[in-house]
Formats: C-alpha cells, structure tokens, sequence
C-alpha cells in the first residue's frame, strides 16, 4: 500500500470540487478528485493506497462526493491525525475507513505501510505507529460495510437507547 | 445533575437524564435536503428498503446551489426530488424560496428545543432559534428518511460568553470571524459552541445567524443561542408555539469557557486559504479584488443589506470590480427591494441575483480565473471554493465587502463609511 501525503486542513471542496456535486458515480467523481490541488491523484492512484494526512481531514462541506470519490479512486483507509466530524460519519457509512493516527506526520510520502487493525498498529518508513481503534458503534458499521448495509437489515430503530462513548 | 442546553434538549427528546459522552439513537424533528446532496440521500433511502418516508410533514426539500437549473444534470437531480417529493408528500420548497438555511429558519421549521439535521454542513445555522441542529452526510440522511432518527454522540459545550457593544460599522460576522481565528479550524470538533452574553442578546436574529452558521467553520458539530424573548417572537410570527424556558444551569460543565469583549473589536477579514486565518482589515487594506460577493446563508439577510447601503452612500462601486449580491431568500428579496435598496445597488454598478446560492461555493456561477481575488461574505474561503484553485477569497461581514467594492481595493468601512 502506497502513502499519498497530506497536509493539515484538507477540505471537502479540495477532495472534490463544487463544480462536479452533479455526479454521483463513484468512479466518475474519481476522474476528478484533487482536481486543481493535486492533479496527479486522479492519474496515479492505484487500488489499494492509502492517504496519510495531518490534522482535520475532510473538513468542511458535508458533501459525501468527497469519500465516494476517494473510494472511486481504489483508496479505502485515510490514516490521519484527526478528522472533521461529518467526513468521519460520511466515511464509515460509505465504507471508507478512517483511521486516527497521533504520528501520521511522520509516515513519508511514496512509503509502503502495513495497517494491522486487530492489533491496532501501522508499519511504515520502518517504525511502528499505534492506530485509535474505531469506537463500538463506529465499528459495527464499518464492520458491514457502511450504513446501507447495516441499516437494511433493520426493520425498526430502538429510540432513545444506546451506551456511553 | 446541572446540564447545558444542549443536554437538555437531548434529554427532553429523550425524556430521560442524557449526558454529553451519550451515544444514543434519537428521533429527529426536522429533516432537510437541498439539490446537491438531496439525490444521493432518496438513492440511500430507497437502498435501505425504504417505502414511505418516516413523516412527510417533517422532511423538506428545496432547491438553491444551481438553480435556475445550470446544466443538464442539475436539471435531472431537480426533476428527480420533484417526483420524489410529489409521490412522498413531502413540502417541495422547489427554487421559489432561497437558500436552504435562510428558508429553514423563516418558515419556522427549526424550534427551540427541536433536533434538525440537514445534509449541508451550514444547517448548524438553527442554532439560533435555539434548536440542537446539525449537518450530515446523504447517507446518514437516507436513514433519517427511513427511521426518522439517528445516532448521536451528545457533545460537550464550549461556552462563548461576548459583553460589550460594537463599534460603528462593527457586527456579528467580525465577532465570529475574530471566534474562529481564535478557536481555530477544528478547535471544537465534535463539541457544540454556546453563545452568551449581553452582545448576544443584543443581537437580532440576522446576527445570531451569522454567528450560528460558523460553527462548523471551527469543527463545532452545532452552535446555539438559548432562546430568548426575541427567539420566541421569531417562532411566534412563523408557527403557533408555546414559551418555555431552555438554557444551560448555572452549573452546568463547559468544556471550555471563552470570554470576548465586543467593545474593542475591530472589522476582521479571513485571508487566503483558511477560515481560521483571520486578520484585522487594516492589514490587508489596499489588496485589490476583482469580485465582491455580498450574500450567502452567512450574510445574505436584509440588514446584511442595509450595511452595505449605509456605506455606500450615494456613491458607486468601483468599475474595476464585478459586485454580486445576493439576497439569500425571496423574504429578504422583497425587503431590501420594497427599501428601495436594489435600486440604488443597480444604479451603483452591482449585480442583483435572485436567491441562491450564487458564487459561494464555485458550482454554478461567479466563477473566478486564476489569479483573481474575491471578497465575499460567505463563510469558506478554501483554495478552488469559488472557481480556479489558483484564485483567492477572502471573507467579511458586508460592510467590509460595501466598502472594499467601492474603492476597488480591500477597504477599511470605518474609512469610507
Ligand atoms: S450559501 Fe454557501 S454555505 Fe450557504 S448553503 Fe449555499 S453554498 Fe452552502
């Protein structure tokens, strides 16, 4: 799995602009993520890479354009600092995985990671970085597969019931 | 156990004790799709094995970030929630009223004490007629549709307490904008701000909307203001409601506590490419702009309107500028019209455009080439937001933009006006 490096900061408009939220196909949006901040994204990216990031990925918009198109692109971890809170959900409910990790800076560009969920650590650039594990009901979405998946199987919800975080 | 408002509204939901750290599945209000996230959240629904949305007189739609349709596709997604809203029964704002967080709040549909979620990071903007409300994705929109609720994590509140009053052509997007700069881009993620304060009272529902819509500009996952005479009158106009009393304990546990005095505040401008980049205007004066956008669910209000006519005067805009405003809904419309204000903003060289979106967010009109700088009054000023990643957008309140349009040239309004 190859590193694609980024910043702090990086925002929904950045991962898809405005101009293409009239698409919906994910690998459609694909042709166009990063359009203008780093146009080699699109070109480059193969199956299987992932995104390291710094603080705040995915902030702003709501737009779920912004993880449809990374998934479009073959990416299916972001391995970042911390996250902006809508990109959080929107990311479980599609199936991307987040992943918070307190010295992804130090993860280099190009390199090679191994992600070891059960065990809750990253290999890269030759040291061991530990992952947060996805909080319980964080985890029994992604575990299906996203939202859809999960919800489909429900006929009702149980209101007003549920667990401290 | 003391609570803050936003505990409380939970645990009325709930009708039982909630406590920030709760994660919970609680029934929603209010629900609201627009154009561009609409689509992707019935798609959700249906996938879900949805039928019947969960209640038709609680969902609606409207359309207003490419409208009148701008391309063929935007006209498919307009005529596919068309049908979708005809077979449901749900309220079709269509593109007749503005923006969606404007409309939302004007035709009462947003409560103090209510849950509304949104699928448009903005719709924290309800906070200010004291409603929990929040922006999520389509996704979680489409289970919202189906079940008429959601998990929540019930956040911690940071408490902005604001004394003082502003100083001539001052107001509440200098406030939030001097707030953001401080509390940074994802300084209160996953937390609610709260508002307080004798400059918050004082504020008029325009402002303390201003202020509200921010709150996702610094990660926040709602702001409110507690509901005050002024809300309730609000509510009143819109929608028979009954008065009672929601606000935080005096005991209540904040977070964090920050206090502002509004008497020293000074117009505030966001520079290029951050919202948390924020500077008094004196620093970037003389910066030459070649676009002004005076609207947006942030500013696009008629009293936004009224402070851009206050400093312009019998002048006009500078021929080197291409202004564009916006009024944000057609009830703003006709109140800037019916004072006389479009007139004298036409005779000054704008732009007027009927409610919309407009340029805020670079997907349908008032794009910028690379190289171009724009003052807006909108509340994102990310590289490419408003057109070519090479431009620039700085952000103001619209006394800044009034002034900054007339001299060509980001402009200090005390200056001008
Ligand atoms: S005016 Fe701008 S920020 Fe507000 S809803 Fe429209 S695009 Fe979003």
């Amino acid at each position: 799995m190859r590193v694609w490096k980024f910043g702090d900061d990086i925002d929904t408009d950045a991962i898809i602009p405005g101009r293409f939220l009239t698409i919906y196909d994910p690998d459609e949006l694909a042709r166009h993520v990063f359009e203008g901040t780093r146009d080699e994204f699109a070109a480059q990216a193969a199956p299987g890479d992932v995104i390291v990031a710094g603080r705040n990925f995915g902030c702003g918009s709501s737009r779920e354009h912004a993880p449809l198109a990374l998934k479009g692109a073959g990416i299916d971890m972001v391995i970042a600092r911390s996250f902006a809170r809508i990109f959080y959900r929107n990311a479980i409910n599609t199936g991307l995985l987040p992943l918070i990790c307190e010295e992804a800076d130090t993860i280099e560009e190009g390199s090679e990671v191994c992600v070891d969920l059960e065990e809750g650590v990253i290999e890269a650039t030759g040291r061991r970085c530990s992952i947060e594990p996805v909080p319980g009901f964080f985890r029994e979405i992604a575990d299906a597969g996203g939202l859809v998946a999960w919800a489909r199987t429900l006929e009702e919800v149980e209101l007003c019931t549920g667990s401290r975080s | 156990m003391a609570a803050t408002i936003t505990e409380m509204i939970f645990s009325r939901t709930c009708g039982k004790d909630v406590h920030a750290g709760d994660v919970m599945m609680v029934p929603v209000d209010g629900a609201m799709i627009h154009d561009i996230t609409g689509p992707l959240a019935i798609r959700v629904f249906q996938q879900m094995g949805g039928k019947q949305v969960f209640d038709p007189e609680r969902v609606i739609m409207l359309f207003d970030h490419q409208v009148p349709a701008d391309s063929i596709p935007a006209a498919e997604n307009q005529a596919y929630m068309r049908q979708f809203a005809r077979e449901q029964g749900i309220h079709n704002y269509d593109l007749h009223e503005g923006v969606c967080h404007q409309v939302v709040m004007e035709k009462g549909r947003a409560g103090p004490g209510e849950i509304v979620v949104g699928t448009d990071s903005h719709t924290c903007t309800y906070g200010a007629a004291g409603a929990f409300a929040t922006g999520i994705g389509s996704t979680d929109m489409g289970f919202v549709l189906r079940f008429g609720a959601l998990y929540f994590r019930v956040p911690e509140t940071i408490r902005i307490e604001v004394n003082g009053e502003f100083a001539p052509f001052v107001g509440a997007k200098d406030l939030i904008l001097a707030i953001t700069g401080d509390v940074g881009a994802d300084g209160a993620t996953y937390r609610a701000l709260e508002f307080g304060g004798e400059t918050i009272a004082a504020l008029s529902m325009a402002g303390r909307m201003t202020c509200c819509n921010m709150a996702i500009e610094m990660g926040a996952k709602a702001g409110i203001v507690p509901p005050d005479a002024l809300t309730w009158k609000y509510m009143e106009e819109r929608r028979a409601v009954s008065p009672f009393r929601l606000m935080s304990d005096a005991d209540a546990e904040f977070c964090e506590v920050r206090e502002y005095d509004a008497t020293d505040l000074v117009p505030k401008v966001a520079v290029p490419h951050n919202v948390d980049h924020v500077v008094d205007v004196t620093e970037v004066a003389g910066t030459h702009v070649d676009q002004v956008f005076i609207g947006s669910c942030t500013n696009g209000r008629y009293e936004d309107f009224l402070d851009a006519a206050e400093v312009l005067g019998d002048r006009s805009f500078s021929p080197d500028v291409r202004v564009i405003m916006i009024p944000a809904s057609r009830e703003e419309y006709l109140k800037v019209l019916r004072a006389g204000l479009i007139e004298r903003f036409v005779e000054a060289g704008a732009l007027l455009e009927a409610p919309c979106c407009g340029p805020c967010m670079g997907g349908s009109f008032g794009l910028l080439a690379p190289g171009e700088v724009s003052l807006s009054t909108s509340n994102r000023n990310f590289r490419g937001r408003q057109g070519s990643t090479g431009a620039e957008v700085y952000l103001s309140s619209p006394a800044t933009a009034a002034a900054s349009a007339i001299a060509g040239e980001i402009c200090d309004p005390r200056e001008v006006g």
